[in-house]
């Protein structure tokens, strides 16, 4: 009897010890409505959810156009005081270092951006479908767009093909040269250009002509004249694209995807954000950070009075020139000839704000005001490839289009042709790089412009030559590459 | 020494003149309750005379030879024996067996007695919680328990307590295993009153719950009715008030507007305040904010039992109003409970223990940036709280002031939210004993809550671009709710060989399983911007609507943003064993062996194995010693084993895609798009902790002294660190992105315990003295990455992280430039290395030491400037008790832990603390606080200057009792009518500055960093115990 009830509890636990041993399944459940990104790609709509992930990323890239300012000569660092954003601080010093918060962010973020493409790339050949072209397309614009913002930022940076990367890829994946970056981004936007639609299907997706744009930028800054004018000249061409006769409504709400539009970041007032994921948010960012401080009064909102142009700038602009007043407000001005405007005074205040892209009045702003700014940003406007194709021309000899291309975009500036420039040669070259200045001040290609046409030293306090033409990689970067990247020079 | 474990009334009644034969009567009672125990075995010592108490636990013998000794003995309570010289009526208290020598230690799945426990194993007792009446159950842990650290997030109501058994093992959860009989549950929700004793396992004792037991194990063991008992009511109310402890010493109005001036000045800018006279002292917000607030508790229970049944019954309800906001950050839980027991046969006995908790709370923006706390030290002395229509005082919208400071009594006024968690969890066990050498026990535990939770932000403008304003009002709402359920099942065999042999084997199964789900929703417009109206079913898109410029629109319908989420089931089946042997009660081993497997890894690594020995030797019990000398018992113990420690975030082995991919096409949100989520880890595996424990147990001078001493060494190896900051390149900084899970670590804690009770008595003033002290040496061995550390948390705007876990040092060592002085003329900064920190160094600036040599200081010359955990961690505990009177004081110190002062905003017009009069004014001013200047300055990053010591001797509870004497309450039918009054955290002595020396927010890493603690309040209370 009592041998017969040990053995009964013994059963028992065998029992139990049997149920408890349990299978995959039972331990390693599938999380419930999630999907495995290792086994996705099945359909042509799987291929366009990844894209939407791969365009996200562009919305980050709100730091490197203010950046581009800052750094320049156009703007000062702004902001509410000498430690605000300390980052940007520095930058605009020239003082900074491999410890920059910012110059993280554009690393990280657009190395984000070239992941998502890849990881769209390395299934690129999992399910066929019509169209599947267009996309691989749009993909790899954006990977080239994302490889041009890192090139431009840090110089050589590590490619992994179509393949994403891995962890501790850092330790083992050198840094290509920046020839074989520029080459990569060639080749990523000759397939753009071979595959993509001329006409969007829906606005903000990259265009063929998005493509040549971009590639005859990436041209001009390798000093291909040659190409980058035939590039520009296959686009102009097509005659898709024209300047809008109003330069002030571009920059407004309504002037978004206009027809001199060529490639812009799409943003939206629809969803809230914090500082706590800036890359998050679907506003822009820097329309907040860039916004007047404490202001009140009509047509704008507040913000934080970062990138703010010099009085150098505004003196830029000749008598007539309709651009200076859309590109630059003139506060002082503003609250004279308006009632109740009231504004206050930030770090390095100058009287001047970079007008593009301040907050404007009427925005749903969900969330935080300041950073779920609509504005979309400008990134590549038809005036702006006039100027490189004008560049691009008489840079390599041909004065006449040089001209032409330069003065389409004074006639439009000045609303008359009496503002033409006839010279040629060097000459010419310098009125298209000044030209560039105020047609395209505030949106972010001002230093690039200076490293690239050798103009920084002289013109950017503190510029250090063979040292400040690129950025720091970031320091942990460098530590986590555990001595396979170098830093780069003088830093 | 007899009086100290027995208190016996004697009443004389009759003496029997030369008889040989006595006559004994009287009645047996439970020595703490004071209830009659029923069915008492009293029986004339080796004689066949017996007698059995009755229902009045009364009993008598009219023959007893004189000399003879009874024996009163009961099942669950200390034999007691009484010498009889005389015939008497005389009352017998019995103690308990849980507080009498022969104490038994819940351990794991089983008991032991307490002597022959040979693992580091503390208990508190019901008597100590009673004492302390704490708030949250977990206080009872705090300065009473060797090797036990209790700190608290915030003194916020109802904000929760991080337990730390033997220090701090890991940069994510330190948390230790917690069980309510025997499943998984909330000890921090309980009503302290229904806890009969929580014990904590500190080392490889602990391995019975291998997977789960590497930060050790709290098992709290809820009351129970005791068998033939009467029905006993206990009743239990305070009520008090609660107010600071401590202000923050900031400037007045006209210091501050001198120190405006003077910064203004230095900075070379116009004065802001050209006169300064009539400014006086001005508003001192933080009386502004601090409020007498009112706390009080009251909890009833009814406990008994007949022979087969047990029952106990309670109902509680503490409600605690904040000290800032009073119900705006306010808080109230309500329990319920019941407990049976049933003996279903003469083997076979079912139990049931059911806890009902109903819990509310409303919360402020607190510890940081923002919060009211930061803003009431950083608003200008100068402003007035209110304007002459009686507003709100706005803050200005001006540079110099701070996008995100504002009004703290507006901010009170205008922040509305609600939190209710309803939550039952129990158990259902049945034991059966089918001989009396095997015992099997089946046990479902379960813990269940539902939450639902609302915020409103109300539309609002605190002027010009601050932080808070909202132009589109909202609400959000969640409801979620969690269950889990712990199944145990298992067999004691107990058997004894060749007389002296004993053996239990132990074996059995456990299978753990949780699951959450949950709902949110946000909604705009609110009608009427009002809390009152503010649900979702009323709200509507964001699109902004303005009701109060046409209120007969009606709200648009529809919520805007939605969500929800369901966890992956979370599985955790266990097989386990243990063997313990005994040897003639003097040499005692044991052997812990379990295999545990866990869904929070992938399928090649879910199974792990923990195994664990340890060993004691009585030798008090030997022969060759002398148990009445001084020594009067004396254990020598030993453990080592191994545990395991699975605490993953769920998932991390997979790669999900979880990330955020959100576009603007034809201007539209475009949601649905894929990202890959955090960066998975398929080789994560379990965290194994290897523990080491030495130590003896001793009792000196006729039991009065105990005295306990471990040493400890563990190291916790492949420790699962979240978000290892990886290279940029694999995209984890992308939205909804992050880094991946590593087994990246190993940590080292290692110390010493030594705690020492005395209890005695000088005639009718009896006391207990209590003391115990842990050292803890806390080193990072391994952070398995290129850099060598993690680092993490935020000081001020902007700045590198402050706080790491680095090879060789502490965990959350701070990390920042050291101050050397104070740069007194331009020659001293010439004569430097120069300071390369992005602003230029003047004088009166600080000198930053070179630390690299290089010549120059920059942010490499960064190094190891404190730490958050300290050297030593004290108790002290004092309980006297003279006649009716009785006086308990606890009190609890640490050394040696460092705070980074983080509550400051540097803005050019925020006020600050007063420290900052004894600024450098110019050469030979001072050498310790920099100059003031609106200019650009490094004097601002974070150094050693931010550094304080925070260590603190805590007076945490005095208390002064008096019972109303026996005599008195019997006549009115009551066994204990006790009155007292109570002071809760009385004062603490501390050279910090910020509110609480004891701020830690419970992050392994940046948990001492304080950005503007709440501090824990002062509560007065008064109270009363009542027992029929």
């Amino acid at each position: 009897m009592k041998k017969h009830t040990i053995i009964k509890a013994l059963l028992l636990l065998i029992t139990i010890s049997v149920t408890i041993s349990c299978s995959k399944e039972f331990i390693n459940e599938e999380a419930p409505y999630s999907i495995d990104s290792e086994s996705y790609f099945n359909s042509e709509s799987e291929y366009n959810k990844a894209l939407i992930g791969a365009y996200d990323m562009l919305q980050s890239s709100y730091i490197n156009v203010m950046l581009g300012e800052i750094a320049s000569d156009n703007t000062l660092s702004g902001g509410e005081s000498a430690t605000d954003v300390i980052g940007i601080q520095q930058i605009d010093e020239m003082a900074h270092t491999s410890v920059n918060p910012n110059l993280k962010d554009i690393w990280n973020w657009m190395f984000a951006g070239v992941q998502r493409c890849n990881y769209i790339m390395e299934f690129k050949d999992k399910t066929d479908f019509t169209g599947k072209n267009q996309i691989i397309a749009e993909t790899r614009f954006l990977r080239a767009y994302y490889h041009f913002e890192l090139v431009k930022f840090f110089g050589g940076i590590p490619l992994n093909g179509d393949k994403r990367f891995d962890v501790n890829d850092e330790k083992i994946i050198p840094r290509s040269s920046t020839a074989a970056v520029y080459a990569s981004i060639e080749s990523d936007l000759q397939y753009a250009i071979d595959n993509l639609n001329p006409v969007a299907v829906q606005s903000g997706r990259a265009t063929k002509g998005a493509a040549q744009a971009l590639l005859g930028k990436v041209f001009l800054y390798q000093d291909k004249f040659v190409e980058s004018a035939a590039t520009f000249e296959s686009l102009i061409a097509t005659n898709s694209y024209s300047l809008v006769s109003n330069y002030n409504s571009i920059f407004e709400n309504a002037g978004e995807n206009n027809a001199e539009s060529v490639f812009e970041v799409q943003y939206t007032d629809a969803e809230g954000a914090s500082f706590g994921c800036l890359q998050c948010s679907e506003g822009n960012v820097a329309v907040g950070f860039n916004g007047i401080r404490n202001y009140a009064g009509p047509l704008f909102d507040s913000g934080y009075s970062f990138n703010v142009p010099t009085q150098e700038a505004y003196n830029a602009f000749e008598t007539g020139d309709n651009r200076r007043d859309v590109a630059i407000l003139n506060i002082t001005t503003w609250a004279a000839s308006n009632t109740g405007v009231s504004y206050g005074t930030g770090y390095k205040h100058t009287g001047f704000f970079n007008r593009k892209y301040i907050a404007r009045q009427g925005d749903s702003n969900v969330g935080d005001q300041n950073l779920t700014n609509p504005n979309n940003y400008r990134s590549i406007r038809y005036a702006d490839v006039l100027l490189m194709a004008a560049e691009a021309n008489s840079r390599s000899g041909n004065n006449a289009k040089g001209q032409e291309y330069l003065n389409k975009v004074r006639d439009r500036a000045f609303g008359d042709t009496n503002h033409r420039i006839t010279v040629s040669g060097q000459a010419l070259t310098d009125f298209i790089w000044n030209e560039r200045r105020l047609e395209l001040l505030g949106e972010g290609h001002r230093f690039f412009d200076l490293v690239r046409t050798g103009k920084a030293a002289g013109k950017i306090t503190g510029f250090t030559s063979n040292k400040n033409e690129i950025f720091p990689i970031p320091f942990e970067e460098i530590q986590f590459s555990n001595g396979n990247w170098q830093q780069n020079p003088l830093y | 020494m007899k009086s100290k474990l027995l208190l016996i009334t004697f009443i004389l009644i009759s003496t029997l003149g030369y008889s040989q034969m006595l006559e004994i009567s009287g009645k047996v009672i439970d020595a703490k309750s004071n209830t009659p125990l029923i069915g008492v075995n009293v029986e004339i010592q080796n004689t066949s005379q017996f007698f059995k108490t009755d229902v009045d636990g009364s009993f008598k013998f009219s023959k007893v030879p004189a000399g003879s000794k009874l024996i009163f003995s009961f099942i669950g309570y200390k034999n007691y024996e009484l010498k009889v010289t005389k015939s008497q009526k005389i009352t017998i208290e019995m103690e308990a067996a849980s507080e009498a020598l022969e104490e038994i230690v819940v351990i794991g799945y089983g008991s032991k007695k307490k002597r022959n426990v040979t693992g580091s194993v503390s208990v508190v007792s019901s008597k100590t919680i009673d004492e302390l009446r704490p708030i949250n159950a977990t206080q009872a842990l705090q300065g009473t328990v060797a090797g036990v650290v209790v700190t608290s997030g915030s003194g916020a109501p109802g904000s929760g307590f991080n337990i730390r058994i033997r220090g701090i093992s890991s940069n994510g959860s330190n948390a230790p295993y917690t069980l309510i009989d025997g499943y998984e549950g909330d000890i921090s929700l309980l009503n302290p009153s229904d806890i009969e004793s929580v014990t904590v396992l500190k080392d490889a004792q602990a391995s019975v719950y291998g997977s789960k037991g590497a930060n050790g194990v709290v098992l709290v063991t809820t009351k129970m009715g005791k068998k033939n008992s009467k029905t006993k009511v206990s009743f239990n109310s305070y009520i008090g008030f609660q107010e600071t402890t401590k202000k923050i010493n900031v400037l007045n109005a006209t210091e501050y507007a001198l120190m405006l001036n003077e910064s203004y000045a230095n900075g070379g800018q116009a004065l802001p305040y050209p006169i300064v006279n009539g400014l006086g002292n001005g508003t001192d917000w933080q009386d502004q904010i601090f409020k007498k607030a009112g706390i009080s508790n009251k909890d009833i229970s009814v406990t008994g039992g007949s022979d087969k049944i047990t029952y106990s019954l309670s109902a509680s309800k503490i409600a605690q109003e904040g000290i800032i906001g009073l119900d705006k950050s306010g808080f109230d839980r309500s329990n319920a409970r019941i407990s049976l027991g049933f003996d279903l046969s003469s083997k076979i006995n079912f139990s049931t223990n059911i806890i009902y908790t109903d819990y509310n709370r409303k919360s402020l923006n607190e510890g940081g940036i923002g919060s009211v706390l930061f803003n009431a030290i950083n608003t200008p002395s100068t402003l007035l709280p209110y304007d002459t229509n009686g507003e709100y005082t706005l803050v200005p919208a001006t540079p110099g002031f701070g996008n995100e400071v504002i009004n703290p009594l507006a901010q009170i006024e205008n922040t509305y939210n609600s939190y209710n968690q309803q939550r039952l969890n129990g158990n259902f066990v049945l034991q059966y004993k089918p001989i009396s050498e095997i015992k099997i026990t089946t046990r479902y535990g379960f813990d269940s809550a539902n939450d639902v939770g609302k915020s409103f932000s109300k539309r609002i403008d605190y002027g010009n671009s601050k932080v808070f304003n909202v132009t589109n009002n909202s609400v959000s709402q969640k409801a979620t709710r969690f269950s889990n359920y712990t199944f145990d099942l298992f067999a004691e065999i107990e058997k004894t060989l060749l007389d002296n042999h004993k053996f239990k084997l132990t074996l059995g199964g456990t299978l753990f399983e949780s699951k959450g789900e949950g709902l949110f929703a946000t909604g705009f417009n609110v009608p009427y911007n009002s809390w009152e109206f503010a649900d979702i079913a009323l709200a509507g898109p964001p699109t902004f609507v303005d009701l109060d410029l046409d209120p007969n629109s009606l709200p648009k319908p529809g919520v805007a943003t939605n969500g929800s989420y369901k966890s992956t089931p979370y599985r955790r089946p266990s097989l386990f064993t243990t063997l313990d042997y005994n040897f003639k009660e003097k040499y005692l081993v044991s052997f812990i062996f379990r295999r545990d497997q866990s869904s929070s890894f992938s399928e090649k690594n879910s199974v792990a194995y923990f195994k664990s020995i340890l060993g004691g030797w009585l030798v008090s019990q030997e022969d060759f010693f002398n148990k009445e000398g001084i020594v009067n018992f004396l254990k020598i113990k030993g453990s080592y084993g191994t545990l395991g420690n699975d605490i993953a975030p769920a998932n991390a082995y997979r790669s999900q895609l979880s990330g955020e991919a959100v576009y603007v096409f034809n201007n539209l949100l475009t949601t649905g798009g894929v990202a890959v989520g955090t960066i998975p880890n398929k080789d994560l595996k379990w965290e194994s902790d290897t523990k080491i424990d030495l130590g003896f147990e001793s009792k000196l001078f006729n039991n009065t002294l105990e005295i306990t001493a471990d040493y400890f060494n563990n190291t916790r190896t492949d420790l699962i660190i979240g978000g290892v900051p990886i290279s940029g390149i694999n995209g984890g900084y992308a939205p909804g992105s992050g880094a991946p899970s590593v087994n990246a670590g190993k940590v080292k804690n290692s110390g010493f315990e030594l705690v020492l009770n005395y209890k005695n008595n000088i005639n009718d003033f009896k006391y207990d003295l209590g003391f115990n002290v842990t050292t803890i040496n806390n080193e990072v061995l391994e952070v398995k990455n290129s850099t060598n550390y993690i680092e993490s948390g935020s000081f001020a705007i902007g700045q590198l992280a402050p706080t790491r876990m680095e090879v060789g040092q502490p965990i959350g060592v701070f990390y920042g430039l050291q101050t050397d002085g104070i740069f007194q003329n331009q020659a001293e900064i010439n004569a430097s290395p120069s300071q390369n920190l992005g602003s230029p160094t003047s004088p009166g600036d600080f000198r930053f030491k070179d630390i690299n040599g290089d010549g120059v200081v920059d942010f490499k010359d960064r190094t190891y400037i404190g730490k958050s955990i300290a050297d030593y961690t004290l108790g002290f505990n004092i309980n006297l008790n003279y006649k009716n009177f009785d006086f308990i004081a606890y009190s609890y110190a640490s050394v040696g832990n460092d705070l980074i002062r983080n509550y400051e905003r540097t803005e050019n017009k925020l006020n600050k603390l007063n420290y900052i009069l004894d600024r450098w004014t110019g050469e030979g001013t001072s050498n310790s606080v920099p100059r003031v200047t609106t200019g650009s300055s490094s004097n601002n990053l974070f150094s050693s200057y931010f550094v304080e010591d925070a260590s603190f001797l805590r007076i945490q509870n005095i208390q002064l009792g008096f019972s109303l004497p026996k005599n008195v309450i019997e006549k009115l039918g009551m066994s204990k009518f006790r009155l007292y009054g109570s002071v809760n955290n009385v004062y603490t002595f501390s050279k910090y500055r910020g509110f609480d020396a004891t701020a830690n927010t419970g992050d392994a890493i940046t948990g001492g960093i304080d950005s503007g603690f709440y501090p824990a309040p002062r509560i007065f209370s008064i109270g009363l115990n009542v027992n029929f």
